[in-house]
Parts: structure tokens; sequence; C-alpha cells
């Protein structure tokens, strides 16, 4: 019953411009024709003027420093911008809108079609910062829109208000928020133990969530980043855990018996999927945020194992099930029924399903077995058509994939050599192109927050 | 002892109620149990009960077994003698010659309990045969005493599975065999199973296959009579490995599950 939509070998081609995913046919194997086919031409011009400090505190330079580097960062790493390299820029450094020359920066070699720019400066503990937007090719109107943010200085301020001046930018080019003040939360290993932590959406500023000197994995935020849902390790398994990031400790989360593991957030964050065997075979259930109200939603000897909810509508889950074998991806209705098997072979792990509900991304290993040829990598498959597309290729075993809130990213887990312990992030665009390692060695297992 | 009890059921009936005739029914039995547990003990028969007549001769029994102790599978011979019998016959074994032997090859440690009826009367005698069921000293029954752990790790074996797969295997299934006759045999322990998983594969998906890696086991436990409660099961996935090599001998290590008492 699979055989059709796999016959025609054909894939998906997940195009990032504006977030629409262009589906055309191409063949898996022609995976580096995808790499270079990305049309530079379709995406926005955008130069970024290293901003120019307007005071005299010692503090102003390094601040720069930060904002102009993160600024430049989120920029290229957006998806949707040819960013201009910084030593193609003029040479003259502009402050405000009165003493930008755009014909400067519209003419070659910048050629760009925006400019961003600004001035920064730091005064009594505050850091004040002045953005402009303009389109250089529109002579008579040029400023898109301009933005003052001025706050407490501290070690991150400069970092956080570029990332909150780069989102501005994406969301008013790119039509969808930017996700530069999203974070990741993930498994760090400590020694024989994982802990949970959390960093920027590009890397910085890496922090510990947890300290329960205990194995815990599986990360999972809820939509209004007030809590963190995960599993632990104790003397009666694993067991699911709640954390409130906003009280900064565990809070109530009741589990009946048996192994919980892999718990995914609806939408309304009203309800938690996961995987309990509290009844003795592994399976899919619902709960409240507070474990209860809980009801089970498969029933088939055999693993039943990460859950994700279609995030758009919240009224599907996809998730893995081993009841025919190897671990296959599976889609059904948030009741249970409907349930249909998405991929036909192979060992299938890990779904996450895209923000706009058509694609699910997924770990699959296509030829699983000792000794079979090629590997576990990332793929992503249009739900409605069950064609797919395969975003990494030999790099190692790739797992966990999560989608960034605006559909274009994915972060991942990677494991570049086979030695569990040197599994590290990385992110890409949900091409597979930019791909860039987040974190260092012993970090596994990433959740990108829902905003 | 017995003729209280019977007394007691006397009393019920006359009360003629019935509740109590439930009550007497049960002191009934209960007077019965007693009695023939009491008979059980006392190689003399009870005369006057038993003896059909005075005038017969009572009949003498002996019944020996060669050799008394034996490993499981092995045989025994017995060996019985009677005098002013005219039937015999050995629990288990049915009517026998009123001399004779046999070679019996009992599973289980047995009493050979052999009766012998004549004009004088009834007599019988017994030998123990004991069976050393490999691996199965009994573990001493104190308060929550549990017994250490190499015996039962002697006893109770680890399993192992094949690839991606919770189906016990021949193997597995000889090794939860022996495991259930050694816990039936040492009531006090509680097992705690680990289901474990190799390194290759998805971490929740192993934690859920070590679920049912465990399960599998409990299963074959429970089916051979262990009690579930005394089960509890846990699942490490991936999270805990025996053996850290990529290749197979280790990864055949780490898909097990691993036995200990659950103390």
């Amino acid at each position: 019953m699979m055989k059709t939509s796999y016959g025609q070998k054909t894939s998906i081609v997940a195009g990032i411009l504006l977030s629409a995913l262009v589906a055309s046919k191409a063949h898996a194997q022609d995976w580096y024709q995808l790499e270079t086919n990305k049309g530079a031409a379709e995406r926005i011009r955008i130069a970024t003027a290293d901003f120019k400090p307007m005071s005299s505190d010692p503090s102003v330079g390094e601040d720069k420093h930060v904002f102009d580097a993160t600024l430049y960062s989120d920029l290229a790493s957006a998806g949707i911008f040819d960013v201009v390299s910084k030593s193609q820029n003029p040479q003259a450094l502009p402050s405000n809108q009165s003493d930008v020359h755009l014909a400067d920066w519209a003419a070659a070699p910048a050629s760009a079609s925006m400019v961003a720019f600004g001035n920064l400066s730091v005064q009594g503990g505050r850091i004040v910062v002045n953005g402009f937007l303009d389109d250089a090719k529109n002579t008579q109107y040029p400023q898109v829109f301009t933005k003052l943010y001025n706050e407490e200085a501290s070690s991150d301020s400069a970092r956080q208000i570029a990332h909150r001046f780069a989102d501005e930018i994406i969301t008013r080019l790119g039509g969808v928020p930017g996700i530069a003040e999203s974070k990741i939360f993930y498994v760090k290993k400590d020694g024989a133990n994982k802990e949970i932590w959390a960093m920027d959406y590009d890397g910085a500023n890496q922090h510990a969530i947890t300290h329960l000197g205990a194995i815990s994995i599986s990360p999972r935020v809820s939509p209004d980043n007030s809590r963190i849902a995960f599993s632990s390790l104790d003397k009666n398994g694993f067991q699911i855990r709640m954390y409130s990031l906003l009280l900064g400790r565990l809070v109530n989360y009741s589990s009946v018996g048996g192994t919980n593991v892999s718990p995914a957030w609806a939408p309304s964050g009203q309800q938690l999927a996961f995987s309990s065997s509290r009844t003795g075979d592994p399976e899919i259930w619902i709960s409240d945020p507070q474990g209860s109200l809980s009801h089970r939603i498969t029933s088939f000897v055999g693993p039943d194992v990460s859950p994700t909810w279609n995030p758009k509508t919240g009224a599907q889950i996809a998730w893995i099930s081993g009841r025919s074998g190897l671990p296959q991806l599976y889609i059904m209705d948030a009741d249970g029924s409907g349930v249909a098997r998405m991929t036909d072979g192979g060992y299938a792990t890990s779904p996450s399903w895209s923000p706009n509900g058509q694609f699910i991304a997924f770990a699959w290993d296509r030829k699983y077995g000792p000794g079979a040829p090629g590997g576990q990598d990332i793929y992503v498959m249009e739900v409605a058509t069950k064609r797919w597309i395969q975003l990494t290729h030999e790099i190692g075993r790739c797992d966990f994939p999560s989608w960034s809130p605006d559909g274009r990213h994915i972060v991942f887990a990677n494991d570049p050599d086979g030695a569990a312990a040197h599994t590290r992030i990385m992110t890409m665009l949900a091409d597979g192109t930019q791909r860039r390692a987040l974190s260092g060695a012993g970090t596994d297992m990433p959740n990108w927050s829902w905003k | 002892m017995t003729m209280d009890a019977n007394r007691v059921s006397v009393k019920g009936q006359a009360s003629g109620q019935s509740r109590l005739w439930k009550n007497a029914a049960l002191a009934l039995s209960l007077g019965m149990l007693m009695a023939t547990g009491c008979h059980k003990k006392n190689s003399a028969p009870p005369p006057s009960a038993l003896a059909p007549s005075d005038s017969g001769i009572a009949p003498t029994a002996t019944i020996s077994a060669d050799p008394l102790s034996i490993d499981l599978g092995q045989s025994v011979v017995l060996n019985w003698r009677t005098t002013n019998a005219s039937s015999v016959s050995i629990d288990g074994i049915g009517s026998v010659p009123v001399n004779g032997t046999q070679t019996v090859s009992p599973s289980a440690s047995t009493n050979f309990h052999l009766v012998a009826k004549g004009d004088g009367g009834t007599t019988d005698a017994s030998v123990r045969v004991t069976v050393r069921v490999p691996s199965m000293p009994s573990v001493p029954s104190g308060e929550g005493d549990m017994g250490s752990d190499s015996i039962f790790h002697s006893h109770v074996q680890d399993v192992f599975f094949d690839y991606d797969s919770f189906t016990l295997r021949a193997d597995a299934q000889t090794s939860i065999a022996q495991a259930a006759q050694y816990l039936n045999a040492n009531p006090n322990i509680k097992i705690l199973i680990g289901g474990y998983c190799d390194d290759r594969g998805s971490a929740e998906f192993n934690i859920t296959l070590g679920e049912n890696r465990a399960n599998s086991a409990k299963q074959g436990l429970v089916a051979a009579g262990v009690n579930a409660s005394r089960i509890r099961v846990v699942s490490y996935g991936k999270e805990r490995q025996f053996c850290t090599d990529e290749n197979e001998a280790c990864w055949q290590q780490n898909r097990r599950d691993q036995f200990s008492i659950d103390r």
C-alpha cells in the first residue's frame, strides 16, 4: 500500500524563500544538486553597516563589537538574505538617517537592496541603540523602519538587542517573525549523568537548566516557554519531570507506574502526549500538564514512542511505532483514530512536525541493518503526499531534528564518528544548506522553542 | 485435637442456623485435615479404627531407595518388602507386588509412601528421595532474607536478545525456566529486571524496546508460576551499557535483560 507513493522515486525540495516549501521533482540521489540549486537571486541582498559608537564609555567598544557580529550573523543565518560581505561596504560609517549615503550602498560592489545601520551608546549603566533599515533603491522614501532600544546594560544586552533588531528586519522583509530570540533546549553529558541545558538559537549563552545528578533526556519546552517537560531515570525507570522556567525548579507531574518517556506539548499547552508502559506495553498516552486526566490513544503490542503534535492544528500526532518490527513513522488523529503508516521500511525515529503543519522532519536509516550501506540521516516528508527529501548526507549519524518557529531551520544532533560521546548539535536551513555546529561534543537531543 | 474439632462441629449443627452450618462444615473439614496430618506423621496405624478384625497378624513393611538423593534427571531404585500383606500400593505408582523393586526418576524430591494391607490390618512405610534440581539450594527463609547475590546470579542468569527484537530466544527461554524454578523455590526473593539495548538506533525508541524486553522476561516468569507482584521492570534503553566497543560481540552483550535481587 506504501509502494505507490515511493515508486515514483520523487522527492521534495524544501525551498525556504518566504517559508514556501516548493515541491519539485528531483531524484533523491542527486543531493549535491539540491545544495547548488538554491537560488541566491531570489534572496534579498542586504548590507549591515557597523554601528557607530556615540559615547566614550570604555565598555561601548566591546558592546558594539558584539552587536555588529550578532546582527550580521542573525541576518546571514536567516535563510532569506544574501548578506553583503563587510569588506564590500562603503568606507563611510552612517550613524542615522541624515548621514547615510544610500547611493554608495546601492552601487557595486555592495549592490545592496537593503541597508541596516545605526548607532550605539553606553551611558550611566544603560545601553541605547538606534537602528535603521533603509531601502537603498528607493531614493524618495528610503526608510523602512527605525527602532530605538534603551535598557539596562548587562554583559548580554548588546547581543539580545541585536537579536531583536534582526528579528524586526526579518519579520518586515520575510513575512514571518524572526527566530533570533528563540532558544534551543538540549541534553548535555556530565560524566555519567545528563542534564538539561539551554542556549540561544545561534549557540551563544549555553547554560545548565537542571542540576539533578541523573540521566535526563528528551527536553520539550512548552509553547509559552514557561516549562520544560523531560524524562529522568530514577529507581523506577524513566519518569516524566516538569521544570518551571519561571520558578527555576521542578514542579509536580504525576506518573502512574511503568516507564514514561518522550513528552510532547500540544500547541494549546494544555496537553502532553508521551509514551507510557503503565499497562505493560509502551503506548502513546495523553495527559494534562500535571500528569492527570491521562488516557491511552494507541493499543498495539510493541514500542510506541516519540509523539509530536501537528502544531498548526493540534488535531494530529505523528509518532514512532515498532508494531511491525523496525521502528516506522506513523500519524494518527489525536484521539487515536485514522492511523496511517508514513515510512515504508528502514529505521525511522524522532519525528518533529513543522510549524505550518505541512511537513514532518525525522531521522531515517533507509537501509538499516548490520553491515548495511548508508547511515541515519535527517529527512523531511510532506505529510499529504508522503514524498520526502534527504537533508543530511555522509556526516555521520543524525537524529532528533526539531523545527525552528519560522519553519526555515532545523536543529539536530550529529554524531560525526560513531562515538556517542562526540555527539553535538547542528543547525541547518530546512533544505539542508548552511549547516553548522552550535555546540561541542557531549550535547544531544535539541528542542527548538515555539517562539 | 481431632475430637475437639469434631465436638465443635456437632455443637454447631445442633444450633441449626445456616451460618453456623458453614462454620460447622469448615470445622469438620479442618478436623479431617488435621486427622490426615496426624495419620501421616505416625507410622503406626491407630489400631481400633483401621483394623477390620483382630484375627490376622498385622502386616509389616519396609521400603528403601538407592541412592537416597539424586540430581534431576537421574534415577533411583526403590526396594520394598512386606509380610502378611495381601495388597500393597505406593502413592504415585499404584498397586505393586508385595515385594519388589522399581526404578523411578522423580522430577522433584518425593516421599514414596507404601501402604500394605492384610487380614491383620494396614501398615505403611515411606522413604524420601531427594532430587537436587541444578542450582536450587533454598535460601534460609528468615524475615525478608533474599539470599546472596552470587547464589541468585548462579540460578537466575541474564538473557540476551536478537537485534531489534524483544522475543525470548530458545536459550533465553531455558534461562527463564531455570530462573522460575529457583524463584518458585525461594518465594522471599523479589526481582528487578532491567531491559537494555545496544547503542545503535535512537535513544527514545530504545527505552521502549528495553521495556518490551524486560516485560518479555517478566511474562515468561509469570507464566512459569512466579507471582507478578514480585517482579519490577525498569528499562535503561541505551543509556547504560555493559560494553562500549562498536562490534557485534559487544552489541550482543548490551541487548539483554539483567536480573537482580530487588532489595
